[in-house]
């Protein structure tokens, strides 16, 4: 009895081997370098681990979230964060609609001006921050000298700490709304075209037809193009560490650059794994709303 | 003449979106008088002159071609190992069936939501522990396994027939067999969508390489430009043609590939 019982346990585990084998890389993978640094993450947050003095840490329970909230950088980083998002969000939506209408029409050489719309994109955000340090320059940059010919201006963009952020919104936009274009035009080219017909045939204007079967049809594809820029605009680093360092007076700093301020410049790990965890923490909320929405919009 | 319009409207914006770029490889062109002597007329967009000095010039200071072999490698790597190690994962997802796989698949699923810049400081620590700072290993290995490519893989060879496999298990072919000589071939769409959005991620990594490396041997493109950007003298045509040099053949590459890149990104949308 005893062997054939054992006989079967083991002829399971065999039949269950090429499973294992086969995720075995991927899982091992994720658990060094995802899971594992996620929970280092939260335990770090509740210490005052020192990267220098790694002898002397110590467990200080919610003292550094506590911290946290007396901390006027960090609450000026949630709200430049918040700004940013705020900003960027409806603002890329809009424009990466705007275009892919524009863009999904049956026209000659209407490749090239997708990719007129994309090239932004495929250019790395590094280079494009460089770039736009140039052209936001007060005195030797572009925008101004093309305003000055309109009579506008002059800005002082990066260097005023109103216009900094803003400053940083625009340049994002013309980066990324070609992205967003791209899904939100296959989301355009699956609502059939029958419907617009129909519409036509009823006499519905171009107005009309967006209102009642292009915004309807495209509903899904919205709330996923808002929330993965909500997320991804939650991440704003690159832009202020090439342009401004977080300035002019802490204007543009944000969560993830704190991060990367307290734990590698300061290297108080502790306490910017407490940023993180909050900043992860926002990121998880968005997400929640997100398969919350993506299932009412699927119900319904 | 709604068309005329509408030529005018799509003409009008696509200079908008052009004109940073325009201006930038136009500039690397030009000596630093020219350059700002230009800019305050349309003459800002148009090759008033033509040199290569600032070309000459970023050889000079900076080990450009190191870094676009450094990045062209590492993102190459990544992309590669990770097409090998994320389909394997999903193939055992969608096919497989082994104690604890509902489970396991629920935590890869929940990883997905786990943003890079949460981890950063440990999972510099654990690279540290490895020994692998400042090394290619460093760059590669921590972003090889990735939770949303296994998902997206899964998704595909779940919709797959099954027929497709059950005939060559007849013939008596290993599973590893049928895996690369049948699924493989039939999953070249999910394949190539995969294999773009890793690359297009990865070329443009910052943060990571930025407070992994300090060397210039191991050091990528992106993070030798922003050096290249602050080390002064900061003279713009030099910067305009490192910028151009970095995004051109991206570009290029991009009017080739249009029609797959606009599918990936597309589909790796509607997928969620």
């Amino acid at each position: 009895m005893k062997q054939k019982k054992k006989r079967t346990g083991r002829s399971r585990f065999m039949r269950s081997l090429p499973g294992y084998v086969f995720s075995a890389p991927a899982l091992i993978l994720l658990f060094v370098f995802l899971l594992l640094p996620a929970l280092m993450a939260l335990y770090y947050s509740f210490t005052n681990y020192y990267l220098l003095l790694p002898d002397q840490t110590k467990f200080i329970g919610t003292e550094n979230y506590v911290r946290l909230l007396e901390d006027k950088l960090f609450l000026r980083s949630l709200g430049n964060t918040f700004l940013f998002v705020g900003l960027v969000v409806p603002l890329q939506a809009i424009t990466a609609l705007m275009l892919a209408l524009l863009v999904n029409q049956k026209l000659r050489g209407i490749r090239w001006f997708r990719a007129a719309f994309i090239a932004p994109v495929m250019t790395s955000m590094v280079v494009v921050s460089i770039l736009w340090t140039f052209i936001y320059n007060p005195t030797n940059g572009l925008a101004n000298a093309v305003l000055d010919i309109v009579g506008l201006g002059p800005f002082e963009y990066l260097t005023s700490p109103t216009q900094a952020m803003p400053s940083i919104v625009l340049m994002s936009v013309w980066q990324g709304a070609g992205y967003q274009m791209m899904i939100f035009l296959a989301g355009l080219q699956d609502i059939p075209e029958h419907l617009y017909e129909a519409a036509s045939i009823d006499g519905a204007s171009t107005w009309q037809k967006f209102l009642h079967i292009t915004l309807p049809g495209l509903r899904n594809v919205i709330v996923f193009v808002a929330l993965i820029t909500l997320i991804a605009a939650t991440k704003l680093f690159i832009q202020p560490f090439v342009m401004t360092q977080g300035g002019p007076l802490d204007a543009t700093k944000t969560l993830v650059y704190m991060v990367y301020e307290e734990g590698f410049k300061f290297r108080d790990v502790g306490y910017s794994s407490a940023i993180a965890i909050v900043f992860f923490v926002i990121v998880l909320v968005i997400s929640i709303v997100q398969r919350k929405l993506v299932k009412e919009t699927q119900e319904s | 003449m709604q068309t005329i319009l509408l030529y005018i409207v799509l003409l009008l914006l696509a200079t908008a979106f052009l004109f940073p770029l325009l201006w930038m490889i136009v500039s690397s062109f030009k000596n630093e008088a020219q350059i700002f002597a230009d800019l305050r007329s349309f003459k800002a967009f148009v090759p008033t002159s033509f040199s290569l000095e600032n070309y000459h010039q970023v050889f000079a200071r900076i080990p450009f071609l190191h870094y676009v072999w450094t990045s062209v490698l590492y993102v190459t790597l990544i992309m590669l190992f990770g097409l090998l190690v994320n389909a394997l994962a999903a193939y055992a997802f969608a096919r497989m069936k082994f104690k604890g796989r509902d489970v396991l698949f629920a935590i890869v699923v929940a990883l997905i939501i786990v943003p890079f810049e949460s981890i950063l400081l440990p999972l510099y620590i654990v690279v540290d522990e490895f020994g692998w700072l400042n090394s290619y290993t460093g760059l590669i290995v921590p972003f090889i396994a990735n939770a949303f490519n296994i998902f997206m893989f899964r998704q595909f060879f779940l919709n797959l027939p099954r027929e497709l496999e059950e005939s060559a298990r007849i013939d008596g072919a290993s599973t590893l067999r049928i895996f690369f000589q049948i699924v493989v071939p039939v999953s070249k769409p999910v394949f190539t969508t995969v294999g773009i959005l890793t690359f297009i991620t990865h070329w443009g990594d910052f943060m990571w390489p930025l407070i992994m490396t300090t060397d210039d041997r191991v050091r990528p493109l992106q993070v030798g430009m922003q050096f290249f950007f602050h080390q002064p003298p900061v003279q713009y045509g030099q910067v305009m043609a490192a910028l151009t040099m970095a995004t051109l053949p991206l570009l290029i590459v991009f009017i080739f590939f249009q029609r797959y890149i606009i599918q990936g990104i597309a589909q790796s949308g509607m997928k969620n």
